[in-house]
């Protein structure tokens, strides 16, 4: 019998798989179960975007693309960027296109740290950045978001990590598990930190087109003498229902984007040649549907958290991506307690705060990337879930 | 488009407070608006949509392309009323193109349709000629999937 162990890297090893799992074997292995657990857009990628890909392969363009996507592509995303956010780059030298955000983030943390460096990760956030940073050699610096500040990240708790081996702030906004976004006074007071500190900031703007109540999505590379030290991540996946397609983005300064094109050359050569085709034209004529997913998502956002506060569960008003993310302190349950309980006793999957960080107890992940008849269902057993805890205690 | 009309055409189930809180707006004024839009004569009635093959019942209908001579004074109109007062007819169209109305007419059995054709319907003066297509199957019906048989199957799998 061999031991695999002694053949496999530490650090891998060191790393605990996503909390979000436990909760979908469950479900898994139950009937009935009504999910609100999921993380990405029911929608399916709208027709024309798909046909496109589509064209693309019955014309026979099954070849690799260029390493840092197709010419066209790069294009579209650096007129994209300007037309929305108001920010230029240069298609041929600050661009990359990756397998999803998810690879971006990867290549840039790989590219920026060096062992020793510590990398702040405001939490909750999304499960990924931890564990990327450890697999890059790096140490993660947790700042806990508080429900009090609508979990956003401040200046001051900003201030208060540093060190003089912080290298890399993790803006993650709109952000995924809170629904939390920043807003330029609070980009202004983060950047002023990261300027006085010579740091380097990883914004995750993969929900940027998912903002609500008037709010638009504003990066942090638009913000003064922020632009030549953020690395920006963004991708389809959520703008335009494209999770599938596996296709994102990385735009920042040229030297930082050429180290990242090298780590992708070798390590994945190029991103996927059909989705790219797809989101060409995702670019070029996509605006009206990520206006309509935009609005739907809207009218789901105000019918979830409408249903939490009716029913006691105090509910911040999320102003991004598409969750929500109630306290359930009131219950005398913690996170994982209540996620378990909920599923066992009225088969309804939420994911407990916790898998997103330490900071998430006493939350719970509510995703309404759902028909509000299945959010309506949904919400119903929750209600009975809480009179039920209610008449037994 | 106005939502309210826009959720109530997808789902007219929806309680004032759901449609309330979707919208953002006092449930007092989307209770006001909707009594509006009946006494208006803006909503004329809300229906459920069934499946009726699922249903015991005998049920056909049929598409039934009419060509009728216009009358001289009232034109369409006098046809398209005598169309509608037929308890069997479910919808009357006013068409361009090859044939000047488009009926949906329901009955128990074929038979049943095709005496409402040759009887009625052809009766009626002014009517020059009559098409009739059975419907065989309705798959969708008013922006409702009747056929999908995993559309509550969520394709989706939990990543992260």
């Amino acid at each position: 019998m061999i031991d695999y162990s002694k053949y496999l890297n530490d650090t891998i090893k060191d790393i605990k798989p996503s909390g979000i799992r436990k909760f979908f074997d469950i479900a898994n292995e139950m009937d009935n179960v009504i999910s609100l657990s999921i993380g990405e857009p029911d929608f399916q990628t709208p027709w024309h975007i798909r046909d496109e890909g589509i064209d693309s392969l019955k014309k026979g363009k099954t070849w690799y693309s260029p390493n840092r996507g197709f010419c066209d592509l790069l294009k579209e995303i650096c007129s994209y960027y300007k037309r929305r956010f108001n920010i230029s780059y240069d298609d041929k030298t600050q661009t990359l296109v990756t397998v999803g955000g998810s690879e971006g983030i990867d290549l840039a943390f790989r590219a920026l740290i060096q062992k020793g460096d510590e990398v702040i990760i405001p939490e909750p956030s999304f499960v990924c950045y931890e564990p990327l940073t450890v697999m890059a050699g790096g140490t993660p610096v947790i700042i806990n978001t508080k429900n009090e500040d609508n979990f956003r990240l401040k200046a001051e708790d900003l201030k208060a990590a540093v060190t003089d081996k912080t290298k890399l702030v993790v803006l993650p906004f709109p952000n995924n598990p809170t629904g939390a976004i920043m807003e330029r006074e609070d980009l202004e007071e983060i950047a002023k930190v990261v300027i006085e500190n010579d740091l380097f900031v990883l914004s995750d703007e993969i929900y940027s087109e998912l903002t609500y109540g008037g709010r638009q999505h504003i990066s942090i590379a638009s913000i003064d003498k922020m632009y030549e030290r953020t690395i920006v991540i963004n991708g389809f996946s959520k703008s335009y229902a494209m999770t599938g397609w596996r296709l994102g983005y990385a735009l920042g300064p040229a030297p930082v984007i050429e180290q990242m094109t090298k780590l992708h050359q070798y390590g994945i050569m190029s991103a996927p040649t059909t989705a790219q085709y797809a989101a060409i034209e995702a670019l070029r004529n996509g605006d009206n549907d990520v206006a309509h997913m935009r609005e739907e998502y809207d009218m789901r956002r105000r019918f979830v958290v409408d249903g939490f506060n009716a029913m006691g569960l105090s509910c911040f008003e999320p102003l991004g991506a598409f969750y929500v993310f109630p306290c359930i302190k009131s219950t005398g349950l913690s996170s994982d307690e209540f996620c378990t309980k909920l599923i066992m006793d009225k088969h309804v999957a939420v994911v407990p705060g916790t898998a997103f960080g330490k900071s998430g107890e006493g939350f719970v992940r509510v995703s309404y990337s759902y028909s509000i008849q299945h959010l309506k269902i949904a919400l119903e057993r929750i209600k009975e879930f809480l009179e039920e805890l209610n008449y037994g205690s | 488009m106005d939502k309210l009309l826009k959720l109530l055409s997808t789902n007219s189930d929806f309680t004032s407070s759901e449609i309330a809180a979707m919208l953002g707006e006092p449930e007092d004024y989307i209770k006001a608006q909707i009594k509006e839009y009946e006494n208006k004569g803006i909503i004329k009635g809300y229906q459920a949509v069934v499946d009726w093959e699922k249903v015991d019942d005998s049920y056909v209908e049929a598409f039934i392309e009419l060509k009728v001579t216009p009358k001289k004074e009232t034109g369409f109109d006098e046809m398209a009323e005598l169309c509608m007062s037929f308890d069997e007819v479910k919808s009357v169209y006013l068409m361009a193109g090859a044939y000047d109305f488009a009926l949906i007419v329901r009955g128990e059995t074929m038979q049943d349709i095709a005496m409402f054709v040759a009887k009625k319907l052809s009766a009626i003066d002014g009517v020059l000629s009559t098409a009739t297509h059975f419907i065989m199957r309705c798959y969708k019906d008013r922006g409702l999937n009747l056929v999908c048989s995993d559309c509550e199957n969520d394709g989706r799998h939990l990543i992260l």
